[in-house]
């Protein structure tokens, strides 16, 4: 593992406290876990399909329903959307923006990998996930969601990049 | 998504991560961690520079064909344009903390009143 050449931006901590200046009283928990599992490559990369899997949302919102709940969606790696619907995220407005969609989701990127050699190629779809608050929902419903779907286009590996 | 990649993991399926919130990813506890110290947003790269955005997929790519064992974190060679970035997620000075005050007090007014509204 490398060490952070400078202090990484303690993210849990400025939630806390952004959230406790709303006046919550119970803060979240994320997520721990001592260990995490391990499954190597079955096959040489070159000969290996990569599913590629968002947190963005549909460009129209067509996977939030009318409670405003969001769910597993889909899109086609072979005609990838110039844009994706971000706003409903947490990521810093101040700083940046999310108008290149290669900037957080990489279909174009990885093609031109998989021209080169470097991969056999994408999977038909890329993978939109709720962040959901509820783990329960995506450790129950989203994730064997995705997982059954990237396992019926014959994924051999995946490459998950949150904003 | 570390919650997931921990899911599809487990299932067979080699996963990584590639993303900026180090501390969140850690402490999850992922397969492999391509950590990118960059504003929330843009985990790949500056927006549209490709070169940059290649050759981050390509290490996320080497970290999947090179890891050994989990919980690898590999860290990017880039640093983003601006410094101050650092210090404006979630920044809260008074008028921030003013203004967050009166959003939650709304906030748990409206859903008191729905309670009631469903309890009527």
């Amino acid at each position: 593992m490398t060490e952070p050449s400078t202090p990484p931006v303690p993210y849990m901590e400025r939630t806390r406290n952004y959230y406790r200046a709303m006046g919550y009283a119970k803060d979240y928990i994320w997520a721990h876990y001592e260990d995490a599992p391990f499954t190597p490559l079955a096959k040489p990369l070159a000969e290996s399909r990569i599913a590629l899997i968002t947190t963005a949302s549909q460009k129209d919102r067509a996977n939030i329903d009318a409670k405003g709940v969001k769910h597993v969606w889909a899109g086609p790696t072979a005609t990838p959307p110039d844009a994706l619907y971000t706003m409903n995220l947490a990521w810093d407005k101040e700083s940046t923006h999310t108008d290149d969609r290669e900037s957080f989701l990489p279909i174009e990127t990885m093609q031109a990998l998989a021209t080169d050699g470097r991969i056999a190629g994408l999977t038909d779809h890329f993978f939109g996930v709720p962040t959901a608050y509820s783990q329960r929902q995506t450790i129950e419903e989203d994730a064997p969601d995705i997982l059954a779907r990237i396992q019926a286009e014959g994924a051999d590996a995946a490459v998950l990049s949150p904003l | 998504m570390s919650l997931v990649a921990r899911h599809l993991e487990a299932n067979g399926i080699p996963t990584v991560i590639i993303g900026s919130a180090r501390d969140i990813v850690e402490y999850c506890g992922v397969p492999r961690f391509v950590f990118m110290d960059f504003p929330l947003g843009n985990p790949l790269g500056e927006p549209w520079k490709r070169d940059m955005q290649r050759e981050v997929a390509g290490l996320a790519l080497d970290t999947l064909e090179t890891a050994d064992q989990s919980m690898q974190t590999i860290e990017t060679r880039f640093v983003w344009p601006d410094p101050d970035w650092r210090g404006r997620y979630n920044h809260l000075d008074d008028a921030t903390r003013a203004r967050l005050k009166a959003e939650g007090d709304e906030r748990r007014e409206r859903q008191a009143s729905a309670k009631t509204l469903k309890q009527s």
